[in-house]
Parts: C-alpha cells; sequence; structure tokens
C-alpha cells in the first residue's frame, strides 16, 4: 500500500464523481429531500396509543389482569407485557430505549382484597413530553375508577411516578439515524455497482492495470471516498433534523466506526455484485435486489420496533439493519454496549465481504 | 543487437480458437516494428501479451528480459502502453489525466509540453467525454509517454484519426525513435506500416506469414517491377516476339522486367518498333500489394481452416 499513489487517485476519483449529478444528488441531495418530506408529514401527527411496556409481578391475580384490560380500554396506551425475569424494570427500559413502563407488584390482587394500600409504579421521563402525560393520565385514571369501586373514593391504590432516566423519543429522532443509515447504504451501492460493471466493459481497469496503482490502492482511495460522502451526509442530516425538526440526535464516539464500516460493507457488496455481472445491464437489476429490501425493511423510513413481528427477522437478517440499529443506539439512545455490539456485526461483515469482492475482481483478463 | 521482445512459439487459445498459433519473432532494441495483419488476425491477443495484460497458454515471452505476465508490476514502469480502443475516465480532462498519471508513476512532467507534442493543447481543460474520437486517442498517446518509456506498444493508434492527425502521430513515432526507444506499432495501414518501421511481421489467422523489412518483404513476396508503355495494342506482340514477359493494358503494354538491364533494352525495342509510343512509367509492388497478395492467397484456405474449427466443436 502506497499512500502518495492513494492520495493521487483519491482526488481524481472525486472530481469523477462530483462532475456526475446524479451520484451526488442520490448520495447527499436524496436523503436530505426525504427527511424534509418524512419530517413534514410525520413529525407533527399525535401518536394514537403510547407504547407502554407493562411487568406484571402478580401475574396470577384476576385484579391484575382486570386492571391491565381497564388499562388497555382507554385506547390512550398500547400495552406490551414483559416476564418478571427480565428483572428492573427501570433498567429494562433504559436499555431497550422504551417510552415508559408500568409495573404491578407482586400481591397486587391480595391487597385489593383486602383493602390494604399498595402501589403501581410508572416509569416516565419529564422530557417525554406529551406522551409521558398520556401514560399518566392513562394510569391515573384507572386507578381512580377502582379506588372509587373499592372504597368509595379513599386511596387504595396509588401510582408512584419514576424517571427512568431516558428521553421519549420522536419519529424524526428515529428518521435522522435511518435516512444516514440510507445514505450509507445507497452512495456505495449504486456507484460501484455501476463502476464496477462499466469500467469492465470500457477496459477502466485494463488502462488502470498499466499504472503502479494496485488494487488494493484503488479500493482505498475509493472507500475513503465514500466514507467522507456518509460523514458529509450524517453532518447534514443531523443539522437538517435538529434545525428544522428539532430532532434529539447526538454525534458520539461511537457514531464514527459505524459511519466507516457502514460504507466499506456496501463498498465491498456494490463491488461484488459488478463484477459478478456480464453487463452493466444485469450488474443494476442485481444491484437492485440486493439494495430494494435493505432499503425499506432495515428501519430507514420507519423503526424496526414499529414492524408486524413476522416482518422483524427479515429485518434482521438484512446487513443495514445493524448499521441504523447501531446508529441509533449510539446517536439517539446513548447506548454504547449495543452500538458495539453492532459495529463489530457490521465489522465482520465489511470484512467479510471484502475478502469476496476483492477476490473475485481482477484487472487483467486470463 | 539486444533484443527488447523475444517470443517464441505463443500461443493463445480461446476455447477451442487458437487466435495466437505459434508465433515466434524478435524486436531489437531501438527499432519500429509493426505488426501487421487483418481483422481478428490476433495482433491485439498477441500485444496484450506482451504487456502483460493477458495471460498466455503456452510459449516464451520476454520484454525487456522479464515475463510480463508474472513480472507486470515491474515492467510497466518502463512501458507505454496506447490499447485498442482506448478510453478513458469520462469526467477527466487532458490535463488532469496527465497529472493523475504522473503522481501514480510518481514522475515529473510538464502537462503542456506533452498536451502540445499530441496537439491536444486547445483541449487541454475539456472533459474526455466531449472530446472526438482522434481527441481521445490524443490523450492515449500523451498517456503513454508520461512514464518516459522504454518500450512503447502503440495497438492501432491512429486508426479513425483524419489525415493530418494521423501525421501528428507519425511524427510523435518518429520522434520516439530517435529518442532510441523501441516502439511495437500495430496497423491496418500499409502505408503507415510502410514508412515508420524497421521491421514488419505479417500476421494472419495467429501465425506469422512474413517477417522483415519493408523492402525486404516486397522483395521477397512483391511481383517483380513492371515498366508500362502507353501507345499502339500492338506493341504487346511485337515485345512477346523479342522475348519480353508483356501484357496488355488498356491503351498499352506491360512488360516484367527481370533486370536493371531489362528497362534499356525494352526502351529500345519499343524506340526500334516503328510502333505509336506516347510514353513510359514504372510500377512496383508497395507493401499493400503485397499484403493483399499473401493474405489473398491465404484467404481460401483460411475459409477451410475455419469451416474445420466449426466442424470441430
Ligand atoms: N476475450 C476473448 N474471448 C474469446 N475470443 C477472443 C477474445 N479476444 C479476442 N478473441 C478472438 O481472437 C481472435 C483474434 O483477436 P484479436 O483481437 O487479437 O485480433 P486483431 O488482430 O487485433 O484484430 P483487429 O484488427 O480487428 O483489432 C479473434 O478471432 C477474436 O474473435
Ligand atoms: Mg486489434
Amino acid at each position: 500500500m502506497n499512500l502518495p499513489r492513494v492520495a493521487a487517485y483519491f482526488p481524481a476519483f472525486a472530481k469523477g464523481y462530483l462532475r456526475n449529478p446524479l451520484g451526488l444528488f442520490m448520495s447527499l441531495i436524496f436523503p436530505i429531500i426525504l427527511i424534509l418530506i418524512f419530517g413534514a408529514v410525520f413529525s407533527n401527527s399525535g401518536v394514537s396509543a403510547v407504547p407502554l411496556t407493562v411487568q406484571n409481578l402478580d401475574g396470577g391475580s384476576a385484579a391484575s389482569q382486570q386492571f391491565l384490560a381497564a388499562l388497555n380500554a382507554t385506547g390512550a396506551v398500547s400495552i406490551t407485557l414483559v416476564s418478571p425475569s427480565v428483572g428492573n424494570l427501570s433498567a429494562y427500559i433504559s436499555h431497550h430505549s422504551l417510552t415508559a413502563g408500568l409495573v404491578i407488584p407482586a400481591g397486587f390482587g391480595a391487597a385489593l382484597a383486602n383493602h390494604t394500600p399498595v402501589s403501581v409504579l410508572v416509569y416516565t421521563n419529564p422530557s417525554a413530553g406529551s406522551a409521558a402525560g398520556v401514560v399518566q393520565g392513562a394510569v391515573q385514571g384507572v386507578v381512580n375508577g377502582l379506588n372509587l369501586r373499592l372504597a368509595g373514593g379513599s386511596v387504595v391504590v396509588s401510582t408512584i411516578q419514576l424517571n427512568v432516566g431516558s428521553v421519549l423519543y420522536t419519529y424524526i429522532d428515529y428518521l435522522v439515524p435511518g435516512l444516514i443509515g440510507f445514505s450509507v447504504l445507497v452512495a456505495p451501492m449504486f456507484s460501484m455497482v455501476n463502476i464496477s460493471s462499466t469500467w469492465k466493459r470500457d477496459k477502466l481497469f485494463r488502462q488502470l492495470s498499466l499504472t503502479p496503482l494496485t488494487r488494493g490502492e484503488w479500493l482505498t482511495a475509493t472507500l475513503l471516498w465514500y466514507v467522507l460522502l456518509a460523514i458529509t451526509s450524517a453532518l447534514l442530516l443531523l443539522g437538517i433534523g435538529a434545525a428544522v425538526f428539532g430532532a434529539h440526535v447526538t454525534l458520539t464516539w461511537m457514531t464514527l466506526p459505524i459511519l466507516v464500516f457502514g460504507p466499506m460493507l456496501f463498498v465491498a457488496i456494490g463491488l461484488l455484485a459488478g463484477t459478478v455481472s456480464n453487463t452493466p445491464e444485469s450488474a443494476g437489476v442485481i444491484g437492485n435486489i440486493i439494495t430494494f429490501p435493505m432499503m425499506f425493511l432495515s428501519g430507514t423510513f420507519f423503526p424496526v420496533s414499529l414492524f408486524p413481528s413476522w416482518l422483524v427477522p427479515i429485518a434482521r437478517a438484512l446487513p443495514l439493519y445493524y448499521v441504523i440499529e447501531g446508529l441509533n443506539a449510539s446517536m439517539v439512545f446513548d447506548n454504547p454496549s449495543l452500538a458495539l455490539n453492532d459495529t463489530l456485526i457490521v465489522l465482520v461483515l465489511a470484512v467479510a465481504f471484502s475478502i469476496v469482492a476483492v477476490r473475485a475482481f481482477t484487472w487483467r483478463e486470463d | 543487437m539486444p533484443e527488447t521482445i523475444a517470443v517464441s512459439k505463443l500461443v493463445k487459445a480461446y476455447g477451442d480458437l487458437h487466435a495466437v498459433d505459434g508465433v515466434d519473432f524478435t524486436v531489437n532494441s531501438g527499432e519500429v516494428f509493426a505488426f501487421l495483419g487483418p481483422n481478428g488476425a490476433g495482433k491485439t491477443t498477441t500485444v496484450e501479451i506482451l504487456e502483460g495484460l493477458r495471460r498466455r497458454t503456452a510459449g516464451e515471452v520476454r520484454v525487456l528480459g522479464r515475463d510480463p505476465w508474472t513480472e507486470a508490476g515491474r515492467l510497466k514502469r518502463r512501458i507505454g502502453v496506447i490499447p485498442q480502443d482506448f478510453q478513458f475516465f469520462p469526467k477527466l480532462s487532458p490535463r488532469e489525466a496527465i497529472q493523475l498519471y504522473a503522481r501514480l508513476f510518481a514522475v515529473r512532467v510538464d502537462p503542456e509540453a506533452l498536451l502540445a507534442e499530441v496537439e491536444l493543447s486547445d483541449k487541454a481543460n475539456d472533459h474526455y467525454d466531449t472530446l472526438s474520437g482522434g481527441q481521445r486517442q490524443k490523450v492515449g498517446v500523451a498517456l503513454a509517454l508520461v512514464n518516459d518509456p522504454e518500450l512503447c506498444f502503440l495497438d492501432e493508434p491512429t486508426t479513425g484519426l483524419d489525415p493530418r492527425a494521423r501525421r501528428s502521430i507519425w511524427e510523435v513515432i518518429r520522434r520516439l525513435r530517435s529518442e532510441g526507444r523501441t516502439v511495437f506499432l500495430t496497423t491496418h495501414y500499409l502505408d503507415e506500416a510502410q514508412q515508420l518501421s524497421d521491421r514488419i511481421a505479417i500476421i494472419n489467422l495467429g501465425k506469422i506469414i512474413a517477417t522483415g523489412a519493408p523492402d525486404e518483404i516486397i522483395g521477397r513476396f512483391g511481383r517483380p517491377a513492371r515498366l508500362r508503355i502507353t501507345g499502339d495494342p500492338a506493341l504487346v506482340t511485337h515485345l512477346t516476339e523479342r522475348g519480353f514477359r508483356a501484357t496488355a493494358t488498356n491503351g498499352g503494354a506491360e512488360v516484367e522486367l527481370r533486370s536493371k538491364a531489362d528497362a534499356l533494352a525494352v526502351v529500345n525495342a519499343v524506340a526500334g518498333s516503328g510502333l505509336r509510343w506516347e510514353g513510359f512509367s514504372t510500377r512496383s509492388d508497395t507493401l499493400e500489394d503485397v499484403f493483399i497478395h499473401l493474405v489473398g492467397r491465404l484467404e481460401e484456405g483460411s475459409m477451410r481452416a475455419l469451416d474445420e474449427r466449426e466442424a470441430n466443436r
């Protein structure tokens, strides 16, 4: 690896890219258009039901079931039950970046039967804004009704409000990392598939092979360009998301590795797709078959947590899922361990695909 | 004289097709060597093997003393190449292309001088995809010269150029030769080969059918020089009776000359015949005549060979 040659080739590649309006449009402009459209359409519409994670430590009792049924009937919250075995719900909510939680304590049913005071725990965050209020209001409403019925208004059941220390996320908070993931995917995929197939047809790799530039140096310079594009796109989306829609996203030190390994992964996949196809046309088709499912099913436009459950395993099988989950974990949820986990998955995939792509990619003909 | 290129028993097979079929030749240092042949003869295949771009099926090849396939990395600093159907990055200008090559080869070049040499100064900043076919070819020539090569491979460098542009490329080739570089040239233009090259190889269907200096080849394979007389058609009989090989042409006769003295004898015989005559001219075969003759003569045999090849598939 000769760095002066990488440095010599890099600006030539960049010029070629920048002078072609389509490439720049797909990698930088298009994601901005998307954030403006999706942000405007979805940011202001109220969420119909606030997700509420419930841990029922008194699962056997009919009273706890009735309580939850009443809560569900308010329509204000949508309940997801978690097992008592997950342990401390506050930690669980933090770790999974959930909106709000409710714990029904053990002995809840017995307490009600004996009219002894008992408390349910509600975890929300003041910064959750209206969603926190919705949860508190719904729980308090059901509790009040219960007290009225049980004891003619005297307080038997009370709620305890607790902060879980995590912020509540709005749609735009998911959209920013999702669209950064979109750029990380789309910029290298579309142009690498095109480059590796048309340059082969036009004998441009042959032309490069007549110079001292090696394939490794070529790939390094090319990758550097897509990393630069990904970082630029991330900064633009972050800025627009925060300035226009008030997104709560921050760059952390864990964001950078994903913005390096993500492009590396898709440069390798794009190179491979273009290299194995015989014509630029078939390369384009293969590229689209790979790109489009990832573009929609990896949490780019909507968080995977909103997907129907049968779609989730499919999403998790797509490499982009881990890029976007990692970006969410690092930029939104400040969850370094999850971000690290995703980064490692992306790194392993990137290295594996790079090895295969470099093996398949030759400059000289036999 | 040291051999810059030595090729022996070179074979390149694409499946059943032997595109190059047992070729031997050498190229000496400092000469312009032209590789001539009809379309599909195997010229590009051979050149690409010499450049290290293609792997050979069999045979020995040495370029500047090295194996071009296994030692391509070392060789490429010493050779300059214009591939057939040269193409470059569409959005780079000729000046940027030269600067890129200079940095990749880590050499100092003056882009302006190089552009002037190939007469491309006025297009120095235009993107490659806006250049005409001939201008693009000139970019290829300029790039081949960036690394100051000892040996240049030019695969049909003048195809598609207008006559003036062709001559400017010829000038470059002449200058390369005068600087002591070796030039390996493939071309369809026989006048080009005849004018520029020290030695020629004619290849057809993957086999070399003639090698040598242009004059040698003409001498060996060409018909003898002919003296043409315009005048009375009866001259043909008159000359034949006197032992000359005369044939009728429209408006006169043509006599094959077996020696220089023949010419004088013919002129005397014509003058003494009392028949009407207007003028004399001599005509000898050009490389083109020889080429058409050689390749054409092989054509029937080749068609049969091709049929057999097809049948064997
Ligand atoms: N990559 C390839 N795969 C299969 N056959 C090939 C390939 N390249 C060339 N050929 C065949 O090999 C033969 C020689 O081709 P080559 O390109 O060497 O001819 P050429 O003498 O350069 O012709 P031209 O004057 O048209 O450039 C042709 O019959 C051609 O069809
Ligand atoms: Mg050719």
